[in-house]
């Protein structure tokens, strides 16, 4: 089975990495931009077929390492 | 008084730590590699800058589960001084002995100058050398140096007296409220992002870290008596 993970900055966090980028595009003339996030997207591979389970170990895996939930949101889908 | 080092792949400062504290209080000191289990044998742990495993995923995450981890944070319980600097507080925050966390500079520049910090508690263990608001120099070297916690942790921090220090001059990474550094409530857990182990001489730069090393002397001779040196 395959996982896709994305990890947000929150909502209520400054995204520097996003205003640089979101003022860059008005620069280029992109003036229909609004607000941009900047995130991460990460794709693992599981050994198992047992999706209740895989989505349970993927939420771990997510609280524990993949995002730090103090500044950052999670979701994910499975493949 | 003894000094642990801990060194993780990619720590940078623990050569700095190391000689940090023979200069300054001419205590022992030893390197503990990430691997190991016990921290029963001493007094105080320095968690070094640098960029623990590449930086990868976030600063400070991967590192945050070395096997020497799990006995940071029995050491921290029994109330062992713990000092983190630069990326050892960005470690510090991802285990959960400090909270809130360390995002990306507001510049998105990697800030590496003196900077001035305002000593704003020179009531801890850390800072007793200090006068409360005095300003001292002492350099930073960050790209993800900007302190952010919720509201309600700053409420507590600010309530508690646990900022530290805050920057004195420009805020060179957007921290709120010009964060610096923060203790825990327990008072022997420590993480800023300025290098006092860099500013521990005159010929340096600045010799004002030197101050947190005799603190921390200071304070465990308090608890352990006058007549101990070693």
């Amino acid at each position: 089975m395959k996982a896709t993970v994305y990890v947000t900055i929150k909502e209520s966090v400054l995204d520097p990495q996003g205003n640089a980028v979101q003022g860059a595009l008005h620069s280029m003339g992109f003036e229909e931009v609004g607000k941009v996030r900047i995130g991460k997207y990460m794709e693992l591979e599981l050994d198992t077929n047992d999706r209740a389970e895989a989505e349970e170990r993927l939420r771990a895996m997510c609280e524990k390492l993949l995002a730090n939930t103090v500044v950052e949101d999670f979701r994910f889908e499975l493949v | 008084m003894h000094f642990g080092v801990l060194v993780f792949p990619g720590s940078n400062c623990d050569i700095d730590c190391y000689k940090a504290v023979g200069d300054t209080i001419d205590q022992t000191v030893e390197y503990v590699w990430h691997t190991e289990t016990d921290l029963s044998r001493f007094d105080a742990i320095l968690v070094p800058g640098g960029f623990s495993y590449g930086d990868y995923l976030r600063c400070g995450a991967i590192a945050r589960f070395a096997p020497v981890m799990t006995a940071l944070q029995a050491f921290a319980a029994r109330g062992g001084y713990v000092l983190g600097i630069c990326n050892g507080f960005q470690i510090l925050t991802e285990a959960g002995l400090l909270p809130g966390a360390l995002l990306r500079n507001q510049s998105l520049k990697f800030r590496c100058h003196s900077a001035l910090l305002r000593v704003e508690n020179a009531g801890t263990a850390f800072t007793g050398s200090y006068q409360e608001g005095q300003v001292i120099d002492i350099p930073i070297a960050h790209g993800e140096g900007n302190y952010y916690c919720d509201e309600e942790t700053l409420a507590e921090l600010t309530r508690e007296n646990r900022i530290v220090f805050r920057y004195a001059g420009e805020n060179p990474n957007g921290s709120l409220n010009d964060i610096a550094g923060i203790i825990n409530k327990e008072g022997n857990v420590l993480g800023m992002m300025p290098h006092p182990e860099r500013a521990v001489h005159v010929r340096l730069g600045s010799g004002d870290g030197a101050g947190m090393f005799e603190s921390i002397l200071n304070a465990w001779r308090e608890t352990n008596g006058a007549a101990v040196n070693r």
